[in-house]
């Protein structure tokens, strides 16, 4: 398959440019704004009132729909970057070091679904594989006292080791019997959720002295070194995250592996032709991605909680679908894209506590921007763009049943 | 659109092999019996209860001693093993037989000692399945039409919340119609997305999924919290009683006493069968998922039948959503539907795209999270996590191991451009 017939092909952008994927992402981000701003004033009882006594005051109904959209945006955008009314420069800083500690295992489990989307595969079990990967990594943290710089290498070791596993045997079942993974993955991302109770009600996993499911305190050794210092929790998981960028980029680009992923993931026919054993490449793509995601829950784990909950990991499978799928899964659209989401989510949670609008806000919007993306079609229809490619069905990242 | 597209799906090694079933089965005659039959609780009794505890007439508790089940059942999975290596075919329905037996002895093990209420059991097995009945029904359409629908856990959330809300505020048939109509809502953005706007159909069902989460949580948390009595305490959908029926043992309070959506469920189920077998619409559809320029060229609009299935299958996952809330437990609650629409879809899948087949599959499904349900009241040796897990296992294990290599409609997923 040729480099051309991968691409949705470029015809006929005579004259005018043709707006390519990088203006279709901005414009989709534009958009699930938009939506969003509508979401928070028809759900907001001051703008409804004011839109209800329209007729005598219209200018104050409008006003009043701007100002509560702009104080919700606006909390997100200081919870997101700099607080300039924080005083100390540390406080001014923490949007910032609060925007790369969230981003920092969206990357990773962005990556775990950039991976497996080129080898064909929509692993939608980012969220089990990062909550075992946090699991393993928290067991190794409190339950070990090893040396200093091996400890935290092992318990990093444990969550790849633990979310590859629970990657693999998806990757596996596909390979062995054809049962399709968004299922199976679905599925194992249920039964983690309940593995991890399972556990938790486990001497060997219970904090001493506490009734309820919470694990003992991962060791200091084991934790992720702060970068920063004081109350700003930017930790060292960032370098492992870009690390770990820098080598799904290098195995996609320059490995025979990561080769014969892309090609099972471009045309599956042909790479069996060429000799490419799919089943295998299932198996290792899905190890690989689990393992990435793994990797997530545990720089979670080693960087931030500290200890193992029931709702670890929380949220982190699927911010990491949009994180992958924002960055067209590309590796460094993924970087790129998870910075985006991190700022989002923490500055969302500044934006609840200011504002009182729900954080599930953020949620909607990263839905959105996705939805538009997976939909270019529609973002050129709204902004009236010319449809210079032809239809993107030979993007489509994942396939049918098949 | 030469060869089936199954035809490339890699495998390790030879597919289907009836010597390793045999071994499969042999190994799991001697867990049975050597397991059960000889374990701890061989010894013991375990009493099923055949009538409901408020039934009129007292059927009374068959005793089951559970070494004797134990064995009775292992010679049986040992016949069906036997029947494996020695035939050359093995029938589903052998199979079925080997499964079912296993289940029970399980059953006799897991409640050793104590007494399993069956009319409980059934109408568990009944409520857990009719939310993936109407589900996977949604599915069949869609998919049947060639557009994948894995926005079903959506549609039940949205359906869900609509229901909740609507019925809170104007009255329980409102919530019913207005539930089905969100479930619809849904198919139609799915269907824009990928009809008009020829989007990946997996990727917009994940994140019309993830929107719907999130738009549901926030809606719940905005509106309906501060206002719970206006908004959030909503009627009961009615039940019907049919009386005499309703007092049968096992089965009676299961399918003659039950929610009136069971009633809609089964008429759905029915009147989608004959739909696609018997009507214009029905055999257009098909003719659409398989072979949409085929359709085309005899005059068939492909993107008019893949609307209407599309919004119209919406309508029935609206209908799921609908019976989570007012159909059983009431008031909405954030993620109530928690995976449901996902278990649907692997029934759909093991029901091979087809309506009575997927119904036989919900009630696998729902017959597992009963058990589930069932065992954890009643007190079992395993624990009650583990026991949490084994619908969702025994999911993983229909989709991968009995259903094998199945067939999808041949264009689902696929865009149709107009030539």
């Amino acid at each position: 398959m040729s480099r051309a017939a991968a691409r949705p092909m470029r015809v006929g952008a005579t004259g005018l440019r043709s707006a390519g994927d990088g203006v279709v992402t901005l414009l989709a981000v534009v958009l699930a704004f938009a939506v969003g701003a509508l979401v928070i004033a028809v759900s907001d009882d001051a703008v409804l009132e004011s839109w209800g006594d329209v007729a005598s005051n219209p200018l104050g109904a409008i006003e009043e729909t701007v100002a509560t959209v702009a104080d919700a945006y606006w909390a997100l955008l200081k919870g997101a970057i700099l607080d300039p009314d924080g005083g100390s420069l540390q406080a001014v800083l923490s949007p910032l070091s609060e925007t790369v500690v969230t981003a920092t295992p969206l990357m990773l489990s962005g990556l775990a679904v950039t991976l497996a989307f080129r080898a064909g595969l929509f692993n939608i079990g980012g969220q089990g594989q990062a909550v075992v990967g946090a699991a393993g990594a928290a067991f190794v943290g409190f339950h070990f006292n090893l040396a200093p710089g091996v400890h935290l290498a092992a318990a990093l070791a444990a969550g790849i080791v633990a979310g590859g596993i629970w990657g693999a045997v998806p990757g596996w079942l596909k390979g062995r019997t054809g049962a399709h993974e968004v299922i199976t993955t679905i599925m194992l991302n249920y039964v983690a959720t309940i593995l991890i109770v399972y556990l938790l009600t486990h001497e060997i996993f219970r904090r001493e002295g506490r009734a309820d499911a919470i694990s003992p305190l991962v060791r200091p050794d084991a934790r992720l070194p702060e970068l920063l210092g004081g109350d700003l929790r930017l930790h060292a998981g960032l370098f492992v995250a870009l690390a770990a960028a820098a080598g799904v980029g290098w195995l996609l680009s320059r490995t025979t592996a990561g080769f014969e992923l892309r090609a099972t993931g471009l045309n599956l026919r042909a790479a069996q032709t060429a000799g490419i054993r799919p089943a295998r490449v299932y198996v290792s793509a899905m190890a690989m991605s689990g393992g990435l995601a793994g990797l997530a829950g545990a720089t979670q784990m080693l960087g931030t909680d500290f200890t193992l909950t029931p709702g670890v990991a929380g949220g982190l499978g699927f911010a990491g679908i949009s994180v992958a799928l924002l960055g067209r899964a590309t590796v460094g659209g993924t970087v790129a894209a998870s910075f985006l989401f991190g700022g989002l989510q923490a500055g969302g949670i500044q934006m609840q506590a200011s504002t009182g609008t729900p954080v599930d806000l953020v949620t909607i919007i990263q839905g959105l921007i996705v939805l538009f993306i997976a939909a270019p079609l529609l973002v050129r229809s709204v902004f009236r763009l010319r449809t210079a490619d032809g239809p993107p069905v030979a993007a489509s990242t994942a396939r049918g049943w098949s | 659109m030469s060869a089936p597209a199954h035809a490339a799906e890699p495998t390790f090694g030879r597919p289907g092999s009836l010597a390793r079933a045999g071994l499969a089965l042999g190994a799991l005659a001697l867990l049975v019996g050597a397991g059960v039959g000889l374990g701890d609780s061989a010894g013991e009794e375990t009493r099923f209860r055949l009538s409901a505890v408020a039934a009129d007439v007292q059927l009374g508790e068959i005793a089951v001693p559970v070494g004797v089940c134990a064995w009775v059942c292992a010679a049986i999975i040992a016949l069906v093993g036997v029947r494996a290596v020695t035939a050359p075919t093995l029938p589903r329905s052998a199979v079925a037989v080997a499964v079912l037996a296993a289940t029970i002895a399980f059953l006799c093990w897991a409640a050793a000692g104590k007494t399993l209420n069956l009319a409980g059991l059934t109408n568990a097995t009944v409520t857990g399945s009719l939310p993936l009945v109407l589900g996977a029904l949604a599915g069949v359409l869609c998919e049947r039409s060639g557009v994948i629908n894995i926005a079903i856990e959506g549609q039940f959330l949205l359906g869900a919340f609509t229901a909740s809300t609507a019925a809170s505020l104007a009255g329980v048939w409102v919530g019913l119609a207005a539930g089905s109509l969100a479930g619809g809502v849904v198919g139609a953005v799915l269907a824009v997305m990928a009809i008009r706007y020829l989007a990946d159909q997996v990727i917009v069902g994940v994140v019309l999924n993830l929107v719907i989460l999130g738009l549901t949580g926030f809606l719940f948390n905005r509106i309906v919290v501060p206002n719970q009595v206006a908004l959030g305490s909503p009627p009961g959908l009615p039940s019907l009683n049919l009386p005499g029926l309703s007092e049968l043992p096992v089965i009676g309070p299961a399918l003659f006493d039950q929610s009136i959506m069971l009633a809609i469920a089964v008429a759905l189920v029915v009147g989608v069968h004959l739909t696609l077998r018997r009507t214009r619409w029905g055999l257009r559809t098909l003719a659409v998922g398989e072979n949409p320029e085929a359709a085309q060229s005899a005059g068939v609009s492909v993107r008019g039948v893949r609307y209407r299935n599309v919004i119209v299958g919406g309508m029935i996952a609206g209908l799921g959503g609908v019976y989570l809330t007012i159909g059983s437990v009431g008031a909405f609650g954030p993620n109530i539907s928690s995976g449901k629409g996902f278990i649907a879809l692997a029934a759909l899948i093991f029901g091979r795209w087809m309506p009575l087949p997927a119904l036989v599959a919900a009630l696998l499904f729902g017959f597992a999270d009963a058990v589930q349900s069932t065992l954890s009241i009643v007190g079992t040796p395993i624990p009650t996590e583990l026991l949490q897990m084994f619908p969702y296992l025994v999911t993983i294990l229909a989709v991968a191991g009995l259903v094998g290599h199945v067939r999808p409609p041949a264009a689902d997923g696929k865009p149709f451009i107009r030539a």
